[in-house]
This record gives C-alpha cells, structure tokens and sequence, in this order.
C-alpha cells in the first residue's frame, strides 16, 4: 500500500469519527434527561469549585468552629445548619463537593483507561495472552487492599496523587473483566468477521467495531464506579491516605451523617441529597450518552 | 420476568409477617432479667482467658468473673480490701512480709485452692518463656526481678537464680508468705490485677505444661476456675456465656445466673442493641448521644468517674519551636478545656489542669495549668513568634477514630484563633500510629493513659528517663530521682509527697500536655442493681443482681 | 472443555503462589507488629513472644515454613464438608497471632459458614429483584416503568452500606420493632426460624446495593442486544415477546452481568466487614479487615488464600457460562 493512499484513508477515517461524534453530540442534546443531567451537573460541579470563592464572599470557613453553637438545624443564617462543631454545613458540603467530584473523575477516568486497554487487549489477544492477563487481575483482586493501603501512606506519604494510584488500582479490575467479556463476544460476531474478510486493519476493527460497542457497558460501570470511588475515598482517608479533617469530602460528611442521623438527621440528608442528585444527573447523562453513542441507533 | 418479580414480592412478604409474629416476643432483657442472666456490650472479642497473658480491659471483665484472686474487686470501692481467696492476711511490723492465709474454696475441677497453686501460678507468671506482659507486676515480690532476668539476660558470669531465692513462701497448704522488695502498704491492692491471679496446676499441665501458649486449657470444656462463675459457651465474635459456678466458695451470694458477653466493636450498633432491649449494660456511648439521653433519660444514662488521662504528647527529639518549654507552656495555657468539655466531649469529663487523675485518696494534685490567652501569647512572643509569625507547619497525630479527630480538630482550632498557628491534622491507623509515636515520628500525638492500679505511680512512672511508654525523649535526673526514691518508701504520705513533687517538675517542663480526665459514661438498664462508680471500673460480678423492673419505653420514641 | 478446565485448575497453584508471596512481603513490610499495643511490651517478653510464633526466625524461612504448611497434603471428603482444612486437605493455617489459642482453621471454619449464609440471602435478593427489574426497563425503554425501578436502583448505588445498614435497624429494627437490631442466632433460639428474623436486614442491606448494580447492568445489557439483528430478525419471523427476550436477548443481554458477577459473588460470600460490624455478625469479613489491622500475619494470610481461590474458582465458573452462552467461541482454539 502506498502512502498517499494511507493518508486518504486516515482522513477518511477522521471525518466518519468526526461526524460520529457530532451525531451524539446533538442526539444526546435532544435526550431532554440527559440534557437536564448534564447542566445540573454542570451547575453543581461549578458551585462546588467555586467554594473558595463562595466561602470569600459569604465569609463562611470550613473550619471555623463555634462551639457554643454546636449543632443547629437549618436556619437562615446557616442553610445547611451546622455541625456539632459549630461549623456552617453549606460551605463543608461545597467544599465537600470539591473533593469528591475532584476525585470520583479522576480514578474513575483513570479506572477506566487501565480498565478498557487491559480489557479489550486481553479479550482480543491471543489464549495465552488472556489466560495471562485474566490470572495477573485474579492476583490483584486478591491482594489486601487495606494493607496497600496502609504501605503507601507509610512510604509515600499523604500525596493526593496516592489517591487516585490506590483507587484506580483496584476500580479497574472488574471493568477490564467486563471489557474483556464483551469483546470476546464480540470479536467473533458477523460484523466483526465480515470487516476482517473484507480486509480491515485490526487498528479499524477495534477502533470501528468493537470501541464503540464495548462503550455501553463502560459507561454504565462507570455510572456504578463514580459513587463508589467517592465512597472509597472516605473510607481511605479513614486510613490516612488523601484528604485529612477538617477538611471534608462526601463520603466523610456522609459517613459522620450517618453515625448521627438519629440526632442530627440533616448532617446526613442533606449531603447525600447533594450527593445523589449529582449521580442521578450523571446517570442520566450516562444513559443519554450510551444512547447516543449506540452505533446501531445511528441513522444509517 | 414480572412472575419472578411477583414471588419475589410473596417471599419478602412472608419473610416479613413471620418477623412482625417474632417481634411481639419479649424483648431479651425481659427475658434474661427472669433468667437472672445479665447481656453485657464488651467491647471486643477477647483475645485471650488466660490472666497471665491478658491485657485488656475486655478481658478483664471476662477472667474476673471465673477466676479469683487473693483480694477480689471490692463492689463499691477500689481502695478497699475486698477478701477473695485469701481470709485475712498480716503483715510483719517492717511491712514488707505479707503472710495470706486461705479459705476452704475448690476449683472448678474439684481440686482445693491451695498456697502451691499460687506459688505455682507466680512461678509461671516469672517465667521467661511464658512471655507475660504485665510480668513487671510481679517485680515487688523480692528477688522476682533477678529471677526474670537472670533468665533472659543474664550478667557474664551470672547463674540463673534458683526459684527458692524468690520471696514465696508456701508456709502450708492454705498459707503462703510474701516477702516483698521494700516495705509496700498498697501491696494489696496490687493483688487485684489479673497478673495475680492463680490458675490451676493440674489443668494447665494437662494442656501443654506451665508455659505452653497455646491455649488450649481455657477452651470451653476444658477451662478451671475458682471465681463465682464458670464458663458455658464461646463463639468468637459472636458470644461468650457464663454460668454460676456451684461451687464456689461465697456461691449462695452470687446473685446472677450468668452473663452474656458480647463483643460489639462498633459505639453505634452497641446503642442500637441497648435500645432494642438485646443489653443490660454498655460498654461506651456515642458521643452525639450522650446530651440526648442526659435529657429524655437521664435514667438509663450513668457517668462514673475513671482513673485516666488523655493528654498529646510532644517530641522533644525534634529540632524546632517544641523544644522550647515557652512554646510547650503556650500551647498548655490556650486550650480551652472546659468549652472541649462542655461543647464536644459532653461526658462530663474534668478539665486536666495537671497530669494525675484525682480520686486517689491522699494525693490531691495542684492545678498546675489553666486557660490563659494573653499569657499563652505573651509565651509565644517571649519565645519568638508573636501572633504565630513564622511558626513552621507541625502535625498533630492521632489514630483514626471519631473522638479523636473531633479532639484535634477542635484543638487545632483554638490554638489558631488564640496563638495563630496553623497546625495540620494527621490520622494513621491504629498501629502505624503506635510506630510512629515509639519511633519518634510525629510533631505532637494523641495518647491516654489508664492507671493498673489506683496510685499515681502508675500514671508518672512512665515520664522516667528511657521507659519504653515515655515515647517523648523527655529525660530529667531530679525527676528519675524523686521517682525511684518513690518506690524506696513505705510510708505512704512521704511517697505521695515525693510524687506530687515529680508530677510538678512534669508540669513545669511540659512535655506532655494534659488535655482531661477520663470519666465512664455507659447505658445501664434500670434492673441492674448493685452498679456502684468505682475509679477502675473492675467490677466483682458476685455483687451484681437484677431486679424486676417494668418494660422501659425507648429513648428513640422519646425524640 | 474438562482440558480447559484443568489448565485453569492448574493455573490456581502459580497463581496462588504469586498471591501468597506478594501478600506475605506486603504484610511483613507494614509498620507495627502483631504484638505492638499503646502500653508497650518490654523487649524480653517480645523477644520471648516472637520466639513463640517463629517470627525470630529468618524470613525466607517463614515463608518455606509456610508454604510447607499449607500445601495440600491428602484428600478427606467427609472432614472437607465440614471446613475443615487440615484433616480434609492437610493445610495448616498456622495459630492466630491474635486471638490466643484459636488456629487460623479454626477461625476460617466458624466464621466462613455464617458469611456464605448471609451472603447466598443477599445473592438471591439481588437476583431476585436486580434482573427483572432491569430487564422490565429495557424492555419498557423511556416509559415509568424504566424510570421508577431504575431510579430506585440509582438510590441503593447511592446509599452505602454505611448509611443504608443504621437506618435499616433504626426503622425496622427500634421504630418499628419488627426485627432486632442486631445478632447472627437467637439466644437459646434452636431452629432456622427462630435465627432468621436476626438475618434479614443484614440481607437486605447487603442484597440491596447489588440488586441496583444488576439492574443497570442488566438494562444496559439488554438495551445493547434488544437493537442486534437477529433479535429484530426473530421479533419478525413472529416469535412471542416473551421467548425472543428470554431465549435470546437475556442470553446476550446478561454478558456483562455475568463478568460482574464472577468478583461480585466472591466478595459477598466471603463477608462484608461493614455489614457485619453494624449488625454484629460472626462472618469472615470482620476477620478479614480485623487481621490486617491487628497485624495478625498468619490469618491476614490464611483469608487473603481462601479468597483467593474462590475467586479464582468462580471467574473460571464465569468464563465457562461466557463460553456456554456463547456458541461461537470455544475452549480451544
């Protein structure tokens, strides 16, 4: 094959994921849930980055306590009440918000990256390569994590980049398993052979084929991964690795929430109402965003 | 698809009407109070019932209700002599020979508690290859140490010391004489802990002989005793049952049938199981409840005070502003312990303006310390960082729990708002924080302390030059010396006079700073009786009974 | 297929193998010890302690010791049925560091029961709830009953085992009073019946939260076969709805259920250490996270093993019903 012809069929290929993607992206701006996801999520994440901001303006802090005040239930002078520190809710669940979105994306982006190369190379690889692949995940899901953990706090210290190390570390086995199935079925699927007879690149076949049909799953498991991560990451900085009190996350405000719903329900509602509103938009722009990228939706 | 949905639907409905017919039963205190069987929340599953390996207050609670020691737990007061094995003992007129006469009372295998059982049970205490903990206990028994340690490292030269040197003395079968290092009026008290409990000879050689550590002699079936309870059944962190031991010495007046241990770690479901009427007792409250049940029941809710300190220690090994004593000072004096007390802790906790918990009768420590802002700050100018300027960024470490991270964060606050220092939080699991404290890692950490016995020795013993619980570097002759005379004396107002003495010098320097003292705060059924404060919260089950009372309504509905 | 079976088999002992040295480095290389505590033992009974359990020997002979106790030595069906992993299979888990005078067996063998109990009740929950569901809303796309089951799955995503466990035993267990709060068996209770009011809200919590997975995984899988030809094709040729959805469409449908479910089944048999400490349960999961906190070495090690091979054990059941289900990819190549 000569080169320019190479060069043709680059740019031919550029233009239909051009347009692929042009073709989601207003399909998913038609899906009114998805829409209605996505700019609530985009107005929440941009409230929650904008707390130092809100905290500057408002004069509120994450930190200053007023323990005479204690705990107060929602007033005016403090929307979210306060905690039984006398700390103002509102500004500990933005910042809050900050760390938890800040962190979710980030491992689960991380997670998904590890996850759907491994995945898809180990699904579409060879027996041996799989067989090898597939053993090395049995071995890390077996390991103890919390001793991990712990390690990493030890020897590299409260690095906030260890928090998504430790995270991803683990969010991406079940995915790559997941991936990892679905090509096995695809690859053998008619599209897939008929492509291949037909003399397509492997690069195209996996890029054209078996990618977007394996996005579906991912992005639902993504859905499932993003509150998990979230959740981990309290239960991690439990065990001295990422964020330390008192500044707070989701997870932490929540997990103290719960410990004192009894007495002081609001300390739990209202963070895990701000935190479930934030994932159900992201579900549905998940939802939407399969649904749009769903190659055999696509107008043909 | 909807069929399996809808026997899902049926079998969940099932499921339920059969839990709704069980929840019209009694509630299992009801039924334990007609039992005369008493549910206690402790804390976490025992590691262990042997007494010469225990460490643990969880332990504690078990062991002593199935084995007895010479004196036993006193039901009100712990500086009063309670007799258990022993029926009188005396002393000799220098005070350093105790001579134990035993009653008639039988282990659980039949046998008679004799004085050889107990010189046995020392012996075995003394043993190096025993690897006992609380092996120093026994340490004021004369010629005890040299024993232990010619054994373990023994001097060039040196012969291990045969056992006839040690201060044991089987008189006769029911008299054995102690012979101590010096003359020691607390000496009986001593006696309570567990590491002077007997256990029995033939049993413990059945299993492996004297040192074996494999536990197998206090396995259900297996295990003796000589305490006022035996033991029935135990399922690892589930459950573990006594029963009242008919033949024990004082068994007419064992009031309860049995008790229930069990080991809930969790402050919360421990809570849950006291308000859905599964416990008599708990072992802690949350402290987010604690205000809750002051008010809507104040009856179900008690507060004893506790012979313990939680204080933040200091490295000194460190170069940097902690090593200079104006700075330590600074920080003692702006921390605001009533307001921590009243606002956070709410446990009714006292306020450690000095390091000894009070209550100890005949040592009435000074407030060494107070909250005092403008000469926190004027501490910190004189020492070189006026409103905080240029004070480098230390941590304060604790191990992760709630309490604790409330403490810090709290204090780390006050000493913002009052010196202008930033101080960072910085939590590490349990035992990576106990390295880090032994290995001098850490700016300033948590730490608590809960005296063995009720004497302050327990409480200063530990600040001497090199003890392996100093953990602070801190080291200061006069105050070695002051302590090791301590222990010279038999007379106990010149002992406590010596002590007060190393407990002002240990307020002067600070290398510690004391933050409260502890107090028990527990939920306690109204039918428990006989329940008294007691400062080490050891309890002689014996005393213990339970009364009818009618059902309680729940603190829960009461909200 | 028994060949591809028995190369996974013999794959177990590397992996394994691997499994047990990288854990033995990572807990050997954590700070602190089994026998640290706040009041410190002096150096003569540590000495004295670590002797007893053979940590004064060199490493690498820890480790030969070990390995040499737990390579399988006989096969005893009968003691085998009963957990008992050194009269059915030879292994010796070595003694508990922390709990004295219990062996890691020992501790396996009470406590693995009451977590496979526990976790086999979620299971079926989960099943039971989390496939219909999702099927219902893959099948009824963009109508209410997509949005309501799906939206109940997003709240059990949302609500972590941490919240969902306290608030269960506060309405149902102290408001309501319907079952207790907390217990694994009835005191003095003897029968099945009289244990399982003490069950059904641990398994709920912990069913609930992979029901709400499977649904969306579910849904997702169906949404993605639903628009495939040859489901079209069948739909055509005039097939009822109710055979072409479960004869085809779940059979492809369920693919990427199945992959999640592999670890997912693992993990819930072998306990839940928060489920389990909120409702104070005697599984293995509290020894799980217990271990590692205590530094407990040989039963860190002993149930790091023993979940080791379940889940090798059930990916490798995972990869055959991939294969089951899918025709056209075969064992062997």
């Amino acid at each position: 094959m000569s080169a320019p012809s190479a060069n043709r069929e680059e740019a031919v290929l550029q233009e239909e994921s051009f347009s692929l993607w042009e073709d989601a992206w207003r399909r998913l701006i038609q899906n009114r849930l998805a829409l209605g996801g996505l700019v609530f999520f985009v107005i929440m994440a941009a409230l929650c980055f904008s707390s130092p901001v809100i905290a500057w303006l408002t004069g509120l802090s994450y930190q200053e306590q007023d323990l005479a005040l204690g705990a107060t239930s929602p007033s005016l002078s403090h929307w979210f009440g306060t905690d039984d520190l006398g700390r103002d809710q509102l500004i500990r669940c933005l910042y809050g918000g900050m760390v938890s979105i800040g962190v979710g994306f980030a491992a689960t982006c991380v997670s998904i990256v590890i996850g759907v190369a491994y995945g898809s190379i180990a699904g579409y690889g060879g027996r041996k390569t799989d067989a090898a692949m597939m053993r090395i995940v049995d071995i890390l899901y077996s390991l103890p994590f919390i001793i991990f953990v712990i390690l990493l706090t030890v020897y590299f210290g409260r690095n906030i980049f260890l928090l998504f190390v430790a995270i991803g570390c683990v969010e991406w086995l079940t995915l790559s398993r997941i991936v990892r199935g679905q090509v096995l079925h695809l690859k053998v699927q008619q599209f897939v052979e008929v492509a291949r007879t037909l003399g397509s690149k492997e690069k195209d076949i996996i890029l054209k084929h078996l990618f977007p049909n394996v996005l579906g799953p991912v992005i639902i498991y993504s859905t499932l991964t993003v509150p998990g991560v979230m959740l981990l990451e309290s239960a991690l900085s439990f065990l001295g690795l990422g964020v330390q009190p008192p500044m707070s996350s989701w997870g932490s405000l929540i997990k103290e929430g719960a410990e004192k719903m009894e007495v002081y329900p609001w300390l739990l509602i209202l963070p895990a109402l701000l935190f479930s509103t934030t994932l159900f938009s992201l579900n549905f722009l998940g939802d939407g965003l399969r649904d749009a990228l769903d190659p055999k939706d696509s107008p043909k | 698809m909807k069929k399996s949905g809808f026997f899902a639907g049926i079998i969940f409905l099932i499921l339920l009407g059969l839990a709704v017919g069980c929840g019209s039963k009694l509630k299992d205190v009801e039924r334990a109070q007609r039992e005369g069987i008493l549910l206690r929340g402790n804390n976490t599953e025992p590691e262990t019932l042997d007494p010469h390996v225990a460490t643990g207050v969880p332990e504690n609670q078990i062991i002593s209700s199935l084995i007895e020691g010479l004196i036993a737990y006193h039901p009100s007061d712990d500086t009063a002599i309670e007799f258990g094995m022993a029926e009188r003992f005396e002393t000799n007129a220098a005070g350093d020979v105790y001579t134990f006469h035993l009653r008639d009372a039988k282990w659980t295998n039949g046998d008679a508690v004799t004085a050889r059982d107990f010189e046995y049970s020392y012996r075995r205490m003394l043993t190096p290859e025993l690897g006992a903990e609380y092996v120093s206990m026994l340490f004021v028994i004369k010629n005890a140490q040299r024993y232990y340690e010619s054994r373990v490292q023994p001097k060039p030269g040196e012969q291990p010391l045969p056992w006839e040197e040690v201060g044991l003395k089987v008189l006769d079968e029911k008299t054995l004489e102690i012979t101590l290092t010096g003359p020691m009026p607390h000496f009986p008290l001593m006696l309570k802990h567990y590491s002077w409990f007997p256990v029995n000879p033939r049993n413990i050689e059945a299993h492996g002989g004297m040192t074996n550590r494999d536990g197998r002699w206090f396995a259900v079936g297996n295990f003796v005793g000589n305490g006022p309870f035996r033991l029935k059944t135990w399922r690892t962190n589930q459950i573990l049952e006594v029963e009242k031991n008919p033949d024990y010495w004082d068994a007419e007046n064992v009031k309860l049938n049995g008790i229930r241990f069990f080991p809930v770690e969790s402050v919360d479901t421990e809570r849950r199981m006291f308000e859905a009427g599964q416990l008599h007792l708990t072992g802690n409250v949350p402290l987010h409840e604690i205000p809750i049940y002051r008010e809507k029941s104040p009856h179900l809710i008690r507060t004893d005070p506790y012979l313990g300190t939680y204080f933040y220690r200091v490295n000194l090994t460190r170069e940097g502003p902690m090593r200079d004593v104006r700075v330590r000072r600074a920080l003692a004096l702006s921390i605001d312990r009533a307001s921590l007390i009243d606002n956070v802790l709410k446990g009714g906790q006292t306020p450690a303006h000095y390091f000894v918990p009070r209550g100890i009768p005949g040592y009435t420590p000074k407030d060494y310390l107070r909250f005092d802002p403008s000469e926190a700050r004027r501490l910190m100018a004189e020492a070189g960082y006026p409103e905080g300027r240029d004070f480098p960024v230390l941590e304060i470490l604790y191990n992760t729990r709630e309490e604790h991270k409330t403490i810090a964060e709290t204090i780390q606050q006050m000493w913002r708002q009052t010196l202008g220092i930033d101080l960072r939080l910085h939590n590490q699991e349990w035992k990576v924080y106990l390295d880090a404290q032994s290995n001098f890692e850490y700016d300033i950490a948590r730490a608590g302390w809960i005296g063995d016995f009720v004497d302050p020795y327990t409480f200063l013993e530990m600040f001497t030059t090199g003890n392996g619980n100093n953990d602070t570097g801190w080291s200061n002759e006069r105050y070695d010396a002051l302590i090791a005379r301590s222990i010279r004396t038999g007379q106990t107002s010149t002992r406590f006079a010596l002590l007060e003495e190393a407990e002002s010098i240990l307020m002067e320097e600070l290398p510690i700073i004391p933050i409260y003292i502890y107090t028990n705060t527990i939920l306690l059924h109204p039918a428990v009786k006989n329940w008294n404060p007691k400062l080490l919260d050891n309890r002689n089950m014996k005393y213990i009974y339970l009364e009818e009372v009618p059902p309680q309504p729940r603190a829960s509905k009461l909200y | 297929m028994f060949r591809f079976i028995l190369i996974r088999l013999l794959q177990l002992v590397p992996v394994l193998l691997v499994i047990i040295t990288l854990t033995f480095a990572l807990v050997r290389s954590v700070p602190g010890g089994p026998f640290s505590a706040e009041r410190k033992v002096s150096e003569h009974v540590l000495e004295k302690l670590n002797e007893h359990y053979g940590l004064n020997d060199p490493l690498y002979l820890q480790y030969f010791n070990y390995l040499k106790n737990i390579c399988p030595k006989k096969l005893n069906l009968p003691a085998l049925a009963d957990f008992d992993l050194k009269e059915g299979l030879g292994i010796d888990l070595g003694p508990s560091f922390r709990y004295e005078g219990r062996t890691v067996n020992e501790l396996i063998a009470e406590s693995f029961p009451v977590s496979f109990e526990l976790g086999a009740y979620a299971l079926l929950l989960a099943l039971l709830i989390g496939i219909p569901a999702g099927t219902l809303a893959a099948l009824k796309k963009n109508t209410l009953l997509d949005y309501i089951p799906m939206s109940s799955a997003m709240m059990g995503i949302c609500l972590p085992s941490f919240v969902l466990g306290p608030l269960f035993a506060l309405v149902f267990g102290l408001w309501l009073d319907w079952f207790p709060v907390s217990g694994w068996q009835a005191p003095g209770g003897f029968s099945w019946a009289d244990d399982l009011p003490y069950k059904i809200l641990p398994a709920l919590t912990l069913g609930i939260f992979y029901a709400a997975g499977l649904a969306r995984l579910t849904r997702g899988g169906m949404l993605e076969v639903l628009n495939q030809d040859y489901i079209r094709t069948a739909r055509a040729k005039g097939l009822s709805s109710f055979t072409v959805t479960v004869k085809h469409a779940l059979r492809a449908g369920l693919l990427p259920v199945i992959s999640y479910f592999g670890p997912v089944v693992a993990g819930v048999l072998s306990g839940s250490f928060i489920i389990e400490m909120i409702f104070q349960i005697p599984g293995l999961g509290r020894h799980f996270i217990n271990a590692a906190n205590n530094r407990d070495y040989t039963l860190v090690l002993g149930t790091v093993l023993f979940y080791a091979t379940l889940i090798i054990l059930l990916n490798l059941i995972v990869d055959i019903i991939l294969v089951l289900m899918n025709p056209k990819l075969k064992f062997e190549k």
